[in-house]
């Protein structure tokens, strides 16, 4: 797609990476981790998304059915995709995955049903951001359908600012720091 | 039945030029393939004929090519409605790096504004 992207002239952040562990609003200890490749929590992540309700599907994924959720994730899973996991014993709860596209990188965030509303969507974005501002990660764009506010209003206090609305969803893009001296 | 799609050339609207030919041989409609400028696609008029001929001419399918100018969602509609087509194809939308469909605005126009049916092939 050729669409030229406006991104904001401040950056967003610093960020803090993960590994990082946060209690939610329910109480839950939920573990936020970088996913760099291990099998077993890629099954995992194939168990969170084969339980996933199709009625929060975005813009069609994740797809349905096991053999289609493996070449969804073969695709955001590849080497130079960033992804992090939240965990809640010993189970995948949420998803948050960075795939390059051409200059940027393309962000979409998941959380199973039972654990929406307790605020793990922020902070598993604000970990993906900090991992990605960790691995030089400068722009990040993301789809959203319009009507959705709830997710409108995450992204927005998280830093991400509208630019562009031509169609049934809306565009909004981040810009990162450089990774901060740690 | 008369189907009208519309080709920009974008890849969507090339695959649904695929399926909808594989359709029409099967229920024997009438297809007019409309070739459209799609802000979206990097091809040109040219380059997309050639594909659209090609693609017909693999299939041995019969169907009508045209050249649409001007916006292509008003024109489309306008055009289905002056000529009684039964519905308007169009394709499915592009896919994002990270797989997500996004609709484009000719097919946002077509849908919100024909009287036809309307398809996104996918």
């Amino acid at each position: 797609m050729t669409r030229d992207r406006r991104y904001p002239d401040e950056p967003a952040g610093p960020f803090e990476p993960p590994p990082i562990t946060v209690e939610d609003r329910e109480g839950r200890e939920i573990e936020l981790r970088a996913h760099r490749g291990d099998p077993d929590e890629r099954e995992a992540l194939v168990d969170m998304y084969v339980a996933f309700d199709p009625a929060d599907r975005a813009q069609g994924i994740p797809p349905s059915g096991e053999s289609r959720i493996r070449s969804w994730l073969d695709a955001i899973l590849a080497e130079e995709c960033l992804n992090v996991l939240a965990w809640h014993d010993e189970g995948v709860v949420g998803h948050a995955t960075l795939v390059p596209d051409r200059d940027a990188y393309e962000l979409a965030i998941f959380v199973l049903q039972a654990y929406q509303g307790a605020g793990i969507g922020t902070q598993l974005i604000q970990a993906l951001l900090g991992h990605g501002e960790r691995e030089g990660v400068e722009k990040v764009w993301l789809t959203v359908e319009r009507w959705n506010r709830r997710a409108v209003g995450l992204y927005e206090k998280i830093g991400f600012e509208t630019c562009g609305s031509e169609s049934f969803e809306l565009e909004m893009a981040l810009r990162l720091a450089d990774a901060p001296e740690r | 039945m008369k189907l009208l799609l519309g080709v920009g050339g974008t890849d969507d609207s090339i695959e649904a030029l695929r399926k909808t030919v594989a359709r029409v041989e099967r229920t024997g409609h009438a297809l007019t393939v409309a070739i459209v400028d799609d802000p979206g696609s990097d091809r040109d008029r040219d380059a997309v004929e050639g594909i659209v001929r090609e693609i017909l001419a693999e299939a041995d399918a019969d169907a009508e090519v045209r050249h649409v100018e001007g916006d292509p969602g008003a024109r489309l509609v306008e055009l289905a409605e002056s000529e009684a087509f039964d519905e308007i194809a169009l394709g499915g939308g592009e896919k994002s790096p990270m797989g997500k469909i996004r609709i484009g605005t000719v097919q946002e126009f077509v849908l919100l504004n024909a009287h036809t049916t309307v398809s996104l092939v996918r």
